[in-house]
This record gives structure tokens, sequence and C-alpha cells, in this order.
């Protein structure tokens, strides 16, 4: 195998492709399908993939450089399950057909993906799932109802987990797929939440024909190919590169620097703590990212999301007892259909409401203090009534 | 971005410092030796300083040191707050050979690489950040004052003491040690009297204040170290016993209500050693952060280490609460050093300088 490109090589491909194509003058959609093909989209995926077999923590100087040198962006918040969870499964787990066909569009934005995993039925114990997926000559009927999927109502494609065999234990049954959003048989429904907002939706699945050429992974695989999605999905949350105060504490800090008629002691100290548990966070998230060379997180990245939805509830909080009469304020209950959260752009009071939904998604921090206990330090798993018994003969 | 990874040469630095441990210094060993006369391991530390020669890990190889850095130095740390050995390497191989280093390098600093003589610096143990008050008065070249709970300083042949403005070396048979009983039985204090002593200047003013200070940081960011590794092993133990352990027909670690909890030392643990290798790195590096990352590495792992510790105990049951059982050396090996150096709290409010987040305005105080 050859040596992995070090910084140095990395930023002179950058330095060379922007030498080639002008941002000022190129086009958006050619441009990034350009840093696509020329390996600098994620430097720690394979050559013809979009990347360059890199190490991961180069990434971060990239795309510095590319941002300095005033580089359209593929606008990564709008596309985060795509990038932070479709694409790696895609790539550990798709056809090179697959790889082919989805990555690219995926990265530039023009196909933007969503996760059709929870069911009304099957939460944070997602192995129970009922939608039905059944075979039907070069594919595969699919029945369901899927819920709380966020971007829905703007996505091209989804990721989508489905009951193959009900007669064998839960997790052996399931088959993974990628579902075409605009088939017919797929109603989005949005549904509101707490915030006021319409991130996420329902969604509902009749008769949905899959050709098997979009299934990922196995028959019977859908487990083991959902925690690769699941593994990255708690990392791409939790952490992505950031300047110190570059999170939520650095809205805080700023307000408590602006306003300092607004200080007391008791809210100095709480403050204080908050300061260092996020300087704490993001240090940790840098050391987890060091050491991810090959790009493929294991439960440790389960820490960094609880850790990040512990932080921001709290540091939300903080922030509204500190604005005291301002902070009984709402900037608006409107039903926005938006996917992005937008945290420091708007009232303090959507930042703790927002906040408390970063303890459910992704898996909750109930279910991700276990995943460390028993996968990370070895402790003995519940006595479990449902590991031997057929699916369909699951109490429910 | 600093590296905060361990490289391959403090991998195989922790190992031969950890068999040497697991070898020479068992926890049954620890705990006899904390009612002896000789609570600290005089053998242990020549073998830990001059044969695998991590005393002078830190000081350049002009003094005859290795040329490494506090980066490796604590991997050490880690070690020997893993084993809770009773040895002077904090006081010695860290806080006064940074001083001495700052201080410019003495012919101490040459004995100490090649282990021969052992130093300890004479302020409290419980100095926080910030410059520690004075109290030793120097007349016509010599001491007379007294100091009181210093670490590492009973089995050290010189002393480090900051004086009447100036930084001197003493020799410790010199001055009066008398022994504490301490709360950390594996690093026993010693309170110390000088009467008339003659002392050595190795630095004035502001040099001496920089150089106490150069060493009080440096040993507050090994000592984040330390507790890592102290951490680490609570960790350790509690999930071993939490595995194999039965009640009520099935391994108690099979109880939700303890597997979260260990579950957040974890995460806390993970944290501490990313922060404390921060602190480690700016530190080596003389990187400009090195006040915030010190700060930010004593303000974050000292409450790890305790609750890893207070866990220990407690998951333990009866069985932790004995006097036979490590647990104990640990607790208060954990509680003690987050006092030492100053505390959480004290931390916190030298960060809250440090990056510009100040309390509450106090009346007649300009905006
Ligand atoms: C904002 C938001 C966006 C989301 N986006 C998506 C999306 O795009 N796609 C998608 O597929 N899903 C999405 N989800 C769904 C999310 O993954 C689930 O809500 C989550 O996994 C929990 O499932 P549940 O809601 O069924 O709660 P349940 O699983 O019913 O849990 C209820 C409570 O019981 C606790 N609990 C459950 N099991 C255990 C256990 N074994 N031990 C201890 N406590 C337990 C939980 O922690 C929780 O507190 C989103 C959720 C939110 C809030």
């Amino acid at each position: 195998m050859p040596e992995p490109l070090d910084a140095a090589a990395v930023q002179a491909r950058v330095a060379d492709f922007l030498a080639a194509h002008d941002p000022a003058t190129t086009d958006r959609l050619e441009f990034l399908r350009a840093r696509f093909d020329a390996g600098l989209a994620w430097v720690h995926y394979p050559p013809g993939h979009g990347g360059l077999g890199a190490p991961l923590a180069l990434q971060a100087g990239v795309d510095r450089a590319f941002a300095a040198a005033g580089a359209p962006s593929n606008d990564p918040r709008r596309i985060g399950i795509g990038l932070g969870m479709a694409a790696p499964t895609i790539l550990r787990h798709g056809t090179a057909t697959q790889r082919e066909r989805f990555l690219r569009p995926l990265w530039t934005g023009e196909e933007v993906w969503c996760q059709l995993f929870s069911e009304p039925g099957a939460g944070s114990d997602l192995a129970a799932l009922a939608t039905r997926a059944v075979r039907e000559d070069a594919g595969w009927r699919v029945t369901g109802q899927k819920v709380w999927t966020s971007g829905a109502q703007l996505a091209r494609w989804a990721i989508l987990v489905t009951r193959t065999d009900p007669d064998v234990p839960k997790h052996a049954g399931m088959t993974y797929f990628v579902c075409d959003m605009t088939a017919p048989g797929v109603e989005v429904r949005p549904l509101r939440q707490l915030t006021g907002d319409a991130e996420f939706n329902e969604v509902f699945l009749t008769d949905v024909w899959i050709p098997d050429e979009h299934r990922l992974g196995d028959v019977g695989d859908g487990w083991r190919v959902a925690q690769t999605t699941l593994m990255n999905e708690r990392v791409s949350i939790g952490g992505g590169p950031l300047p110190r105060e570059g999170g939520l504490i650095g809205v805080l800090a700023r307000t408590w620097r602006e306003r300092p008629e607004l200080r007391t002691p008791g809210l100095h100290d709480t403050l204080l703590r908050l300061w260092v548990a996020a300087e704490a966070a993001r240090l940790t998230g840098e050391r987890l990212r060091q050491q991810l060379t090959a790009g493929q997180p294991g439960p440790e990245g389960s820490a960094a999301k609880l850790v990040f939805a512990t932080l921001n509830q709290q540091i939300s909080g903080l922030e509204l007892e500190l604005l005291g009469d301002e902070g009984l304020r709402h900037d608006d209950w409107g039903m926005r259909r938006e996917s992005i959260v937008d945290f420091a752009g708007r009232s303090p009071t959507y930042r703790y409401l927002r906040a408390k939904g970063n303890s459910i998604e992704g898996g909750t921090s109930e279910i991700l203090r276990n995943i460390i206990a028993e996968r990370v330090l070895g402790l003995p798993p519940e006595p479990r009534s449902d590991k031997d018994i057929p699916w369909k003969d699951l109490p429910r | 971005m600093t590296d905060l990874l361990y490289s391959d040469v403090e991998e195989d630095l922790r190992a031969s410092v950890r068999a040497l441990l697991v070898d020479r210094s068992p926890a049954p060993r620890v705990l006899a030796r904390v009612e002896s006369d000789e609570t600290y391991d005089a053998k242990l530390w020549r073998t830990l300083a001059v044969e695998l020669g991590t005393g002078g890990l830190a000081i350049p190889t002009e003094y005859g040191g290795a040329g490494a850095s506090f980066r490796e130095a604590a991997v050490v740390c880690e070690e020997l707050g893993r084993a809770v050995a009773p040895v002077p390497y904090l006081g010695s191989a860290v806080v006064a050979t940074a001083t001495l280093l700052a201080a410019g390098g003495t012919a101490l600093l040459a004995e100490l690489a090649s282990g021969t003589r052992t130093a300890a610096l004479a302020v409290p143990f419980a100095t926080g950040p910030g410059a520690p008050s004075t109290t030793v008065a120097v007349t016509g070249g010599r001491l007379t004052g007294a100091v009181r709970g210093v670490a590492d300083a009973l089995p050290a042949d010189v002393l480090l003491v900051p004086a009447g403005g100036g930084l001197y070396e003493v020799e410790a048979r010199d001055a009066v040690r008398e022994p504490v009983t301490s709360l950390d039985q594996t690093r026993q204090l010693c309170d110390i009297r000088l009467a008339d002593v003659p002392g050595r200047e190795i630095a004035t003013g502001d040099g001496a204040a920089a150089a106490v200070s150069a060493g009080l940081t440096a040993g507050t960011a090994l000592l984040a170290a330390e507790q890592v590794g102290l951490a680490e092993w609570c960790l350790q133990s509690t999930v071993e016993y939490m595995r194999t352990r039965y009640q009520f027909a099935r391994p108690v670690g099979s109880f939700q209500a303890v597997k979260h909890r260990l579950a957040d030392v974890w995460v806390g643990l993970t944290q501490a050693r990313a922060v404390a290798r921060y602190a480690a790195a700016c530190l080596a590096t003389g990187d400009p952060d090195t006040p915030v990352a010190v700060a930010l590495a004593k303000a974050h792992c000292g409450p790890v280490a305790v609750s890893a510790a207070e866990e220990c105990v407690q998951l333990h049951g009866g069985i932790g609460f004995t006097w036979e059982h490590p647990a104990h050396l640990y607790l208060k090996r954990a509680k003690a050093d987050a006092i030492a150096l100053g505390t959480a709290d004290q931390h916190r409010a030298a960060l809250a300088r440090l990056v510009d987040l100040p309390g509450p305005l106090v009346e007649g105080e300009a905006a």
C-alpha cells in the first residue's frame, strides 16, 4: 500500500486545484463536482470517491483552505444526513455501482438524503421495526410507517431499514435499502415539534417499489449495515472540528461579556463550569478525530454525542436565566419547514427548546450510556427476553 | 492542532514504568508502607529515576538529562497515579526540575538528571494558581521561617525555598522536617522549619517569582496526568468487579443504574485524557496557551478523579470500605490531588481572568 499523503502534499493539491479552477469565475456546481473528482471532497475517502485515502485529520485544513479562497460550499448543514450517515454507509456496504451513482451528487448537495429508520413502534429498539419489504421479481415491495424523519420534505433519497423475515429473531430479519423519495407510494406529512417548526415528518410507504440494485448489503444483514449509520450519526452529531468557544458556549460567553449588568456570582460559577466542560469536550473531539485515521468510528463516538446534548441543554438553560426578562420572549412560533437547526441565528428560547431534541435524536442519552457501558466497558447486558424469539412473536 | 495522542516512544516508556511498578510496588506493598517509618519508597525511586532514567526526562542533554520533555514525563505521572506509587517524582522530576530550568540551570539540575540527588520546592502543596506568599525571611544569606504542608520534601536532599523575594537552595538536612499525618498516605507531607539556615541564592526578584511559577505550572499540568492514571485504575478495577460480582443471580454490572454511572465516569475520563494531554503538550512546546491549558486541566481532571475514586469505593460495597482493599489509597490520593496546586474552583477563577469571563461588577468599579 502506498504511504498516505501528508498535510503538505494535500495542501499542494488544494493549491493546484484552486489554480486550475478560479472560485470567482467557475460555476458553483461545476466547481463542487470538480473538487469531488480531484479527491478534495472528503480526503479520507478512497481515490475515485471524492477522497485521497489521506488521514481524516487533514480534512479541516482542506476546508479552511477552500473557505479562505472564497470557494463555493456544499452547505454541509443542509445535507448533514447525507454526509454524516448515508455516505459512510454507502462507502462501507455499497457496491461499486452504488458508490459511483450516489456519492458525488450527495456530496455536492445536488441530492438531499433523509433517514427512514424510526417507527411508531420502534425507536430506541430500532431492531423491532415493522416496515415490511417483500421480494417481487427483480426488486421489493415496501409497506409501513416511518416517523420523526428529518428533512423528508426536501429529500431525493432515503436510507431505509425494513423487515424482510418476520420468522427469525428481530436482529436477523432486517434488510437495508436506498429508497427513492419520489417513487409512487411515498407520502410525507409534516410533524410539528415543540419549537413550532416541522423539521421532521411522518412518512407512509405504501407498496413502494425498490429495485434490488438499491439494496445495501446482504438480505438479512440490515442490522449490521444500520450500525455503521448509527455510529457515524453519533460522531457527526457530536463533533466536527470547532475553534475554542465555537459552539453554543460562544454565544453565551459573548452575552456575558457584553452585558455586565446581568452577572451574578452564582451564574458566574455555573458559566465557568460550563466553559470548562465545553472546552474539555472540544479537545476530546479533537483527540478522537486524531485517533480515527481509518474514518470508521467505534462506540467511543457515542460519548461525543452524549456530552454535546448535555452541554447544549445546560448552556442554553443558563442563557435564559442570565437574560431574565428577555428570556421570556420567543422569536416565532410559526411552523417552519427548514431542516437546518439554526442555533446561533434564533432567539435564546429557541436554543433552549431545540436542545431538548439533542438527547433524543440519534439515540437517546440513556441508550448511549448503555452502549458505552456494554460495548466500551464490556459490562454484561441486561437479561433480555427478545433475543431468541422470532420477531413476529415479540410482545408489543 | 496539537498532537493529543501518545507516540510509540511514550508507549514504550509507559510499558517499562508500568512493568516496574507492577513488579515492585503492588497494592499490598504500598499499603504496608503507609504505616512504616519510611513512607516513601527510596529503592523504587532510585530504580525509576536512575535505572529507567525517568528522573531527567525533561532535562536537556547539556545537563545530563534525557532531553525529552514534560510530555513524556506526563506519561510517567499517569503510571504513578495508576499505582499510587510512593515516590517523589512530581516534586523532584517535575516541580523542582521546572523551577530550576526556569531559574537558569544549576549544578543541582545535573544531579537531578543523574538521580544522585532529589529536590523539592518548599511551598505548601495546596498552593493555588498565582504567586504563593513567602513565609521565610533572609538575613545575611541565612533563612528563617516555616512552610506548612510541603509534598515530596521528606525524601529530598535539597529544598528550593522562596524567601525574601529570592529563591534559595537549602540542604534539606539543615531544615527541620516534621512529618504530617497526611490525608494522602502515599504522598506524605511535612512541615518545614528553617532557623538561621544557610542558603544559596539561585534567582532573585522577578526571576525567582517566574521560576516558582514555572515549577507550579508544570506540577499542575502533570498532576492532571496523574489524575488520569488514577481515575483509570479506579474505573478499570470497578468494571472488573462489577463483571464478576453476582447479586440477584446476575452480575451487578448488568444493572442499568450501575452501568450508567460507570459510563459517566468513562466519559469524564476520556475527556480528562484529552485535556491533560493538551496541557502537557502545551507545556512541552512553550505554547502561549499554556496557562489556559493548565487551568483547564486541573479544573477538569480533579473532579473526574475524585468521582472515579468515590464510585470505586461505593460500587465495591463493604469490601471497598475496608483498610485491606486499596480503593481507599486512591480515594485519599484523588481528594488530596484535587486540593493540591489549586482546587477546581481556584482554577476556574484563574480561567475567568485568562479567557475574559469576569465576575459580577463590584460596586464602585467601572464597567
Ligand atoms: C429532532 C429529532 C429528529 C429526529 N430525526 C430522525 C430521523 O431523521 N430519522 C429517524 O429515523 N429518526 C429520527 N428521530 C427519532 C429518534 O431517533 C428517536 O426518537 C429515538 O431513537 C427515541 O425513540 P422513541 O422516540 O421511540 O423513544 P423510546 O425509545 O420509546 O424511548 C422513550 C424513553 O425511554 C428511554 N428508554 C428506551 N429504552 C431504554 C432502555 N433500554 N434503557 C433505558 N431507557 C430507555 C428513552 O431513553 C426515552 O427516554 C428524530 C428524533 C428527534 C427528536
